[in-house]
């Protein structure tokens, strides 16, 4: 969450320090009405992508949204089905992976068992005929870079899980590929290593400059990493935004649920900008531009609703669970319609016991208006 | 028994944590058994080649006449090159099989796997057989090149046809061993050196071949082994300069029963197969053999820096080679051909062995394929021998009571090992593996050597003993595997949820291992019902098993009996292979965990 208040602070492309004028970059990689079909199973329906150069980008989408298949058809080791691939002005669409100079870091890190540590991260250097001198400089080089240089004449089986990740990143970072892909390179970790690795992965990445493409389904990692996220859904993009611009501006509800807990409540949209929910009717914020009548949802995050009395607030309901989690607890309050409401509450605060009644309201923080 | 072992380690005072010594008792049984009639009859067959027949002085004139030039020397030699010639043809040959195989899906592979299997357990007699017939004056392969233009050829009898008969007996074990290396290389390592800017030669020759490197030595030990032990094919194909070491020792023993020169040769081949097994161990380590990784190679600093200089090589080379082909042709894609290549060693394989069904139908009075006439003579011949019918109902009972003993010693001896961490397990499972390594022959004349002492020559349970000896290490290898895949903590699971341990074993263990007994047995009985040599020597010409009944004839005169009597093998051995399959256990049972 530290991104995020950093980024409040400033505007978006401020917030890169690194990369101060992402928006002018060159585009790195352009994918045009890319589709995959798998069977009678549509993996990827027509999608299209920019990628600024030296941007961070992340894939972020419930398992089975098609993001393993987007990084794979970059990559040129799966075939589209329709559309184009464009890296650096250059139609990619049909080379083969291996003239395409992209770097992979793989799941489960495909370092080859064969090979030691050393003859892992050089690989690529040898595919390319580097002499053997600048080859070991450049070796010693990446492995420092990643902290392993005591390592280097062991084999992968030797490491622990942290230490084989980070070769794989000195694999694909060594030979400066123009565009690196990771398909959830940090889920095999443990919660403490991986947020080590996620710091490791944006010093990397700033330090070279590198354009990344990150596959996640976690979206506490999207929101820590990225310069832009591109949330996708059922083989669609549903919104490409800054972290902070999604999390308080989602275009969709599936965007909304999937970013961080999000109280979703759903109705019509009435004369005088009122919701009717099923619950209660409710204010829209000024300037909605929607029609009465038409569907539409409110969207209000659990750190904007305060508890007030039984009789005040916008509505009420019963609290039905109480969840405690250190700094801050949260309620879970069920409407009469039956739709739950997250509330975080600092934990100071006087305790409210599962099944008393209460009021909800959200005094200072307007709601995010969508229409459906 | 697994909750007893645990107890027990918890009882005694921890010297050294983990050793369960309560499971490791249950190999006893097997271990004995192979003592008494593995070790002891191989030591005295050792002492009998280093002993005077008339003095009883100890003495290495056997051995000096065997290195003294003339008609052993050149045997020796004889036999060496064509077990490496088979070991290298049957590597070259196999791989790109194996290699198309490991790159089907599962369920394609398994289909496919099937043409390789079938001829995998089809007899050495009845496969040498079929090219006894083809490749004679008269034989298919003659009329083919007579009907092209050429004049006939004589190619019985030569060294070519020795090693390709050979090569095509033991190809499919070659691609079996072969191929379980090959299916555990990940795909994502390709496509991983793919994005590191490997081309598709590169990727084969840099990360592909060194990983599959285990699963060739062990089929390249596995093949020469066998084949230094071979006897049908240079007796049944082979010429007087093509012939084998085992063949000196059926005549030494069965037809001048001078035993000090048989046993000193059956020393030989056994000292021939240790250093072997020796020099594989030092190079690749004898766990590969079960599927381990190759610790000894990573580590054998010079072997492997070789290995990965090929490699290296080899990758540039083709990657040119490649780039200059499809400059050439403009064809990118040349996996058809693979799969054509595989398809045609696939129809050698089998064709030999279908072949016999039309001739066994055959009217006329010789063998001959096609068959001028059809009729169901021979199989009343067949069956209305008293000789025949004997031999074959014979083989069948030897190969069920084999089967039923080696499945009792193997399991007790797998679930004891797979349950015990002790370092004695290795040395049992070493034991347990000799009788792959030690020669049939030698195993069969060192048992007649045995059984001579205690008049179990030409009974039934002297050949049942000598084949439950052969058939045990290939069964205890199946049930190894499937202990050791076995889930244990679902026992726990179950013990957890209230079942006894009867229970436990009946509701839930049994119905998940039940797959890898019956393969057990399976291939116990297979081993049996085809083993030839036991019978050669421990029968004494009385208790004549049917591959002994066949290999008789044979030597004697062909007729289309024969057809008939392989016919009757291959159908037996086609029904149980099925039912094995049918009974395999699918691939998410046995990989759950
Ligand atoms: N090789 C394939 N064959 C058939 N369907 C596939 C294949 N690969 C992926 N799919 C399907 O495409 C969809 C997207 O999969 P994937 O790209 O792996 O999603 P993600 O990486 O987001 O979890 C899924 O519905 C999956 O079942
Ligand atoms: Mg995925």
């Amino acid at each position: 969450m530290s991104t995020l208040t950093h980024l409040a602070a400033t505007s978006p492309d401020q917030g890169r320090a690194h990369n101060p004028n992402a928006q002018g970059a060159p585009i790195k990689l352009r994918v045009e009405g890319l589709g995959k079909r798998y069977g009678n199973i549509d993996a990827l329906h027509a999608l299209d992508l920019d990628v600024r150069s030296g941007e961070l980008l992340t894939l972020l989408g419930a398992s089975g949204s098609g993001k393993t298949t987007l990084l794979q058809i970059i990559s040129g080791l799966v075939a589209p089905s329709s559309g184009r691939i464009v890296i650096d002005g250059r139609d990619q669409t049909h080379a083969p992976a291996h003239q395409r100079d992209i770097g992979v870091v793989f799941q489960n890190y495909a370092l080859f068992p064969h090979l030691t540590v050393s003859q892992n991260v050089g690989f690529a250097l040898d595919m390319r005929g580097v002499s053997r001198a600048e080859s070991r400089r450049r070796i010693n080089e990446a492995l420092a870079m990643v902290g392993l240089e005591a390592m280097h004449q062991r084999f992968p089986r030797e490491l622990s899980g942290g230490q084989q990740q980070r070769v794989a990143l000195a694999r694909c970072f060594i030979y400066k590929p123009s565009l690196i892909l990771m398909d959830e390179p940090l889920s095999a970790l443990d919660r403490k290593l991986r947020e080590t690795m996620q710091m490791e992965i944006k010093r990397l990445h700033r330090e070279t400059g590198s354009t990344i493409i990150f596959v996640t389904h976690d979206q506490d990692e999207a929101l820590a990493l990225s310069d832009r996220i591109c949330m996708m859904h059922n083989g669609r993009i549903e919104q490409i935004d800054t972290p902070q611009a999604m999390y308080e501006r989602p275009s969709t509800v599936a965007v909304a649920r999937f970013i961080g807990i999000s109280n979703v409540l759903e109705g019509t949209v009435m004369q005088g900008d009122q919701l009717a929910t099923a619950d209660a009717t409710v204010a829209l914020p000024k300037g909605h531009g929607c029609q009465p009548g038409t569907p539409g949802a409110l969207v209000i995050r659990p750190e904007h609703l305060n508890v007030v009395a039984a009789d005040h607030g916008a509505l009420r309901g019963t609290v039905v669970e109480a969840v405690y989690a250190g700094v801050e607890t949260r309620i879970v309050v069920r409407l009469a319609s039956g739709n739950l409401i997250v509330v975080r509450r600092l934990s100071g605060q006087a305790p409210l016991g599962i099944g008393s009644v209460v009021g909800l309201e959200w005094p200072a923080h307007p709601p995010h208006f969508l229409s459906v | 028994m697994a909750e007893l072992a645990m107890q027990t380690a918890k009882a005694k005072p921890a010297r050294k944590p983990q050793v369960t010594w309560s499971a490791l008792w249950l190999v006893v049984p097997g271990v004995l058994f192979l003592v008494a009639f593995l070790l002891y009859p191989s030591f005295q067959l050792l002492l009998v080649s280093l002993k005077d027949p008339r003095t009883g002085a100890w003495t290495l004139t056997a051995f000096s006449k065997v290195f003294a030039g003339g008609v052993y020397t050149r045997t020796l030699s004889s036999t060496f090159i064509v077990a490496l010639q088979t070991t290298l043809w049957c590597i070259f040959a196999g791989y790109p099989l194996a290699y198309w195989l490991a790159r089907l899906s599962p369920r394609r592979q398994r289909m496919a796997a099937l043409f390789v299997l079938l001829p995998f357990w089809t007899s050495a007699l009845v496969k040498n057989f079929a090219w006894l017939v083809f490749l004679g004056r008269n034989g298919v392969i003659n009329d083919l090149l007579g009907a092209m233009g050429f004049t006939p050829a004589e190619l019985l009898f030569q060294r070519a046809t020795v090693v390709f008969a050979m090569v095509h007996t033991m190809l499919p074990l070659a691609v079996m061993v072969m191929l379980p290396t090959m299916n555990q290389i990940e795909r994502q390592l390709a496509q991983a050196a793919d994005t590191l800017g490997a081309s598709a030669a590169q990727q084969f020759w840099r990360v592909y071949l060194p990983l599959s490197m285990p699963g060739v030595a062990a089929a390249g030990l596995l093949v020469f082994i066998s084949a230094l032990g071979f006897f049908i094919t240079p007796t049944l194909l082979g010429g007087a300069r093509d012939t084998m070491l085992s063949q000196l020792i059926i005549v030494q023993i069965n037809q001048l029963q001078n035993w000090q020169m048989g046993a000193a040769i059956a020393v030989m081949l056994v000292l021939a197969a240790l250093v072997t097994c020796f020099i594989y161990d030092r190079t690749f380590g004898l766990s590969t053999l079960s599927g381990g990784s190759s610790d000894r190679l990573q580590h054998n600093g010079l072997m492997r820096r070789a290995g990965l200089g090929i490699g290296c090589a080899m990758g540039n080379l083709c990657d040119a080679l490649a780039r200059g082909y499809s400059r050439l042709s403009g064809a990118r894609n040349a996996g058809w051909m693979l799969a054509a290549y595989a398809w045609l060693i696939i129809a050698v394989l089998i064709v030999p062995i279908l072949a016999f069904i039309p001739m066994a139908f055959t009217g006329s009075d010789f063998l001959s394929f096609p068959p001028p006439s059809l009729s169901f003579k021979w199989f009343g011949q067949y069956l209305q021998s008293p000789l025949w019918v004997g031999s074959t109902l014979r083989s069948f009972g030897i190969g069920v009571a084999t089967a039923s003993i080696t499945l009792l010693l193997a399991t007790l001896a797998a679930f004891g090992l797979a349950r015990s961490r002790s370092r004695l397990g290795g040395l049992a499972f070493l034991l347990f593996m000799t009788p792959m390594i030690v020669p049939p022959i030698v195993i069969s004349v060192s048992l007649f050597y045995l059984f001579a002492q205690m008049s179990l020559v030409a009974t039934n349970l002297g050949i049942i003993i000598g084949h439950t000896v052969i058939a045990l290490p290939m069964a205890f290898v199946v049930l190894l595997a499937t202990f050791k895949h076995y889930d244990w903590r679902l026992d726990q699971a179950a013990a957890t949820l209230g079942a006894a341990p009867w229970r436990v074993f009946i509701k839930v263990t049994l119905p998940l291992i039940k797959g890898g007994m019956f393969a057990g047995l399976v291939t116990a009985f297979l081993q049996s019902f085809e083993e030839l040599t036991v019978a050669m020597f421990i029968g004494g010409g009385v208790k004549t098993t049917l591959p002994k009944q066949m290999w008789d004839d044979i030597l004697l005169q062909v007729t289309p009996t024969l057809a008939a009597a392989s016919v009757v093998v291959v159908v037996i051995v086609c029904a149980l292979f099925f039912l094995m399959e049918y009974f395999r256990p699918a691939e998410h049972q046995v990989s759950a965990s």
